[in-house]
């Protein structure tokens, strides 16, 4: 019986030759994330402990992102006490608000993920690297902080689902609404305890980005962990952008799965997650009423990538927004922000009537930069649309692509680019 | 180790941002954070909680974000155990990294009732309705998971080796 990617890495990280579903281990990590909200818990903890030091100052990236730029005077406190732990242990990647971007878009582009790593971060989309070959996966705060100690984490070893990726997407189909569509399917518990392991002829059409967000959103399901194979597109990524060298693990041909599932990107249409769960989701077809919105946010660690603000902009060039809209665009790192400047990009969203911001986390999870008001609805880019997310309980959030929330954004109700 | 409460329940699906809204977590304190908690599902769970009740829901309790302000808010509010079908993944490592007493028991899970009054035991995985006169068997947890637990959370299991 053989392993599945994800079986296969823990295993060379936990000294063993082999592992198998449900087993318990314990395996060294190449990466501790933390952020403002869940690193000072962690910081906390270790000083209570009296644990004065960390593994490996290289090993460790705290990012202050959720609610920084500081939004307010206790948020300011938090980035504070994350700030002074990363120069007091000489953490050599703290991101200052200037070099910042939100974590899972960050550490990728700085080259600190690679195929072959196992990395945990106190945030719950760290699985995000799994679009590089990583295994990486969300933890809490104590984790974190013991991470941060030990450079270990224990694991129970994840069973996995396989997803067959076959056929071309068209035009306007992103990762997002690959994501959605497989959350629509299994349900937002269908992947519990488990591994979303994603293969096919199919992966050579999804871009990098299109596969952090397909990654990103893995947790929707309740994974352990979602994770691609490493081709020529992933290894060219890495190259580009790492100094580190990855490690190429794949999936044994007689590997158990405990489900395979068969997505046809060419049968995709743009998909909307309703309110209030990931799972409620429909096609833009399947959408008879004229669902009026509010606001429109294109950003966040699923979707603020440079390619999501290229879709968007594709679609904005030249139109306005539709009247009382709000439109907020969130660059997901300085990098992309400078890029998309470069291209003409901000220029095309602020000539649109929207307000482009310095990237944060903020209204993905109502903190700030674009909170709801009662009985207000917005199409987001974002992850989650729980109930109360984004503010107010009576708030509906509407999940979708760049390029369904861009077009939402001119016609004022939820709609869809033709192909 | 054993727990015994009023019950609190809850149905699928509960997630992180209904137990401590994101709003209130520019604060780390267990003490404030435990005055919102439950507040966008249930508003009237911080005047009616006592100490040692119990909260009961059905599928993927503790869904969404890895913040582990949910069980800590839980914990500081009193709650002296939480009984689901299952548990998000990240919730329920929180929880045993905590010291959150947690039990996945389906029957339980379906059976027990808000206002009914709850027992726990922790060693043998055994849950009793005294209020309907049910008794139920939980999962109890593996051998590591206990250790970490009596070691009062990961930290101190970590030092402790």
């Amino acid at each position: 019986m053989g392993m599945t990617m994800t079986q296969k890495i823990l295993a060379a990280h936990a000294g063993l030759s082999k592992v198998c579903a449900g087993q318990l281990i314990e395996a060294d990590l190449e990466l501790v994330l933390g952020n403002d909200i869940t690193s000072p818990v962690a910081i906390k903890e270790m000083e209570k402990m009296n644990l004065n030091t960390v593994f490996n100052k290289d090993k460790i990236a705290l990012v202050p992102d959720h609610f920084a730029p500081n939004k307010d005077i206790k948020s300011a406190q938090h980035c504070k006490c994350v700030r002074e732990f990363a120069l007091k242990n000489e953490i050599t990647n703290y991101f200052e608000v200037g070099q910042m971007g939100i974590e899972h878009a960050l550490l990728p582009e700085q080259g600190l993920t690679v195929a072959g790593d196992v990395i945990i971060g106190a945030d719950s989309h760290t699985c995000t690297y799994g679009a590089l070959g990583a295994f990486s996966t969300g933890v809490g705060s104590t984790d974190m902080a013991a991470g941060m100690a030990t450079g270990k984490a224990w694991f129970k070893v994840p069973g996995a689902i396989k997803f067959n990726i076959i056929g071309k997407p068209n035009k306007w189909i992103s990762g997002k609404d690959v994501i959605l569509h497989i959350i629509g399917e299994i349900g937002v518990d269908g992947a519990l305890y488990e591994s979303m392991e994603f293969t096919g002829e199919g992966i050579k059409y999804l871009s990098m980005d299109d596969r952090f967000t397909i990654a990103n959103m893995a947790i929707e399901a309740g994974a352990k962990n979602g994770i691609f194979p490493v081709d020529d597109k992933a290894l060219e990524y890495i190259k580009e952008h790492s100094k580190r060298t990855p490690k190429i693990y794949e999936a044994d041909a007689d590997a158990v799965y405990d489900k395979e599932i068969t997505v046809d990107l060419s049968k995709l249409r743009p998909t909307i997650a309703f309110p209030h769960l990931p799972e409620n989701t429909k096609t833009i077809d399947e959408i008879k009423e004229k669902i009026t919105i509010d606001q429109v946010v294109i950003g966040s660690c699923t979707n603020g990538r440079i390619e999501d603000l290229r879709t968007a902009a594709e679609i904005l060039k030249g139109q306005k927004v539709a009247k009382g809209m709000r439109l907020i665009v969130l660059p997901a790192t300085q990098k992309i922000y400078l890029q998309a400047m470069e291209e003409g990009l901000i220029k095309t969203f602020i000539e649109a009537g929207g307000v482009v911001s310095t990237p944060t986390c903020g209204p993905c999870l109502g903190g700030y930069m674009g909170v709801l008001a009662e009985n207000e609805r917005c199409v987001s880019t974002t992850n989650r649309n729980f109930v109360g997310r984004m503010g107010h309980i009576t708030s509906e959030i509407y999940l979708a692509s760049p390029a369904v929330a861009a077009m939402s954004a001119i016609k004022g109700y939820i709609a869809a680019p033709e192909v | 180790m054993n727990a015994k409460g009023k019950v609190f329940k809850y149905g699928d699906n509960v997630d992180t941002d209904v137990i401590i809204p994101a709003r209130y977590l520019n604060s780390s304190d267990p003490n404030e954070l435990a005055t919102h908690c439950m507040e966008d599902i249930d508003k009237s769970f911080v005047s009616k909680v006592n100490k040692g009740d119990i909260i009961v829901a059905t599928k993927n309790f503790g869904c969404g974000s890895s913040r582990e302000h949910a069980p800590i808010a839980i914990k500081a509010s009193g709650v002296s155990c939480v009984i689901a079908e299952t548990f998000a993944r990240i919730f329920y490592r929180n929880a045993i990294n905590i010291g959150l007493p947690i039990m996945e028991c389906k029957e339980a899970s379906l059976a027990i009732e808000a206002g009914d009054e709850v027992s726990v035991d922790f060693d043998t995985g055994i849950i009793k309705d005294i209020t309907k006169g049910l008794e139920f068997k939980g999962q109890p947890f593996p051998e590591f998971m206990q250790k970490i637990i009596k070691a009062e959370g990961l930290l101190n299991y970590i030092q402790s080796r």
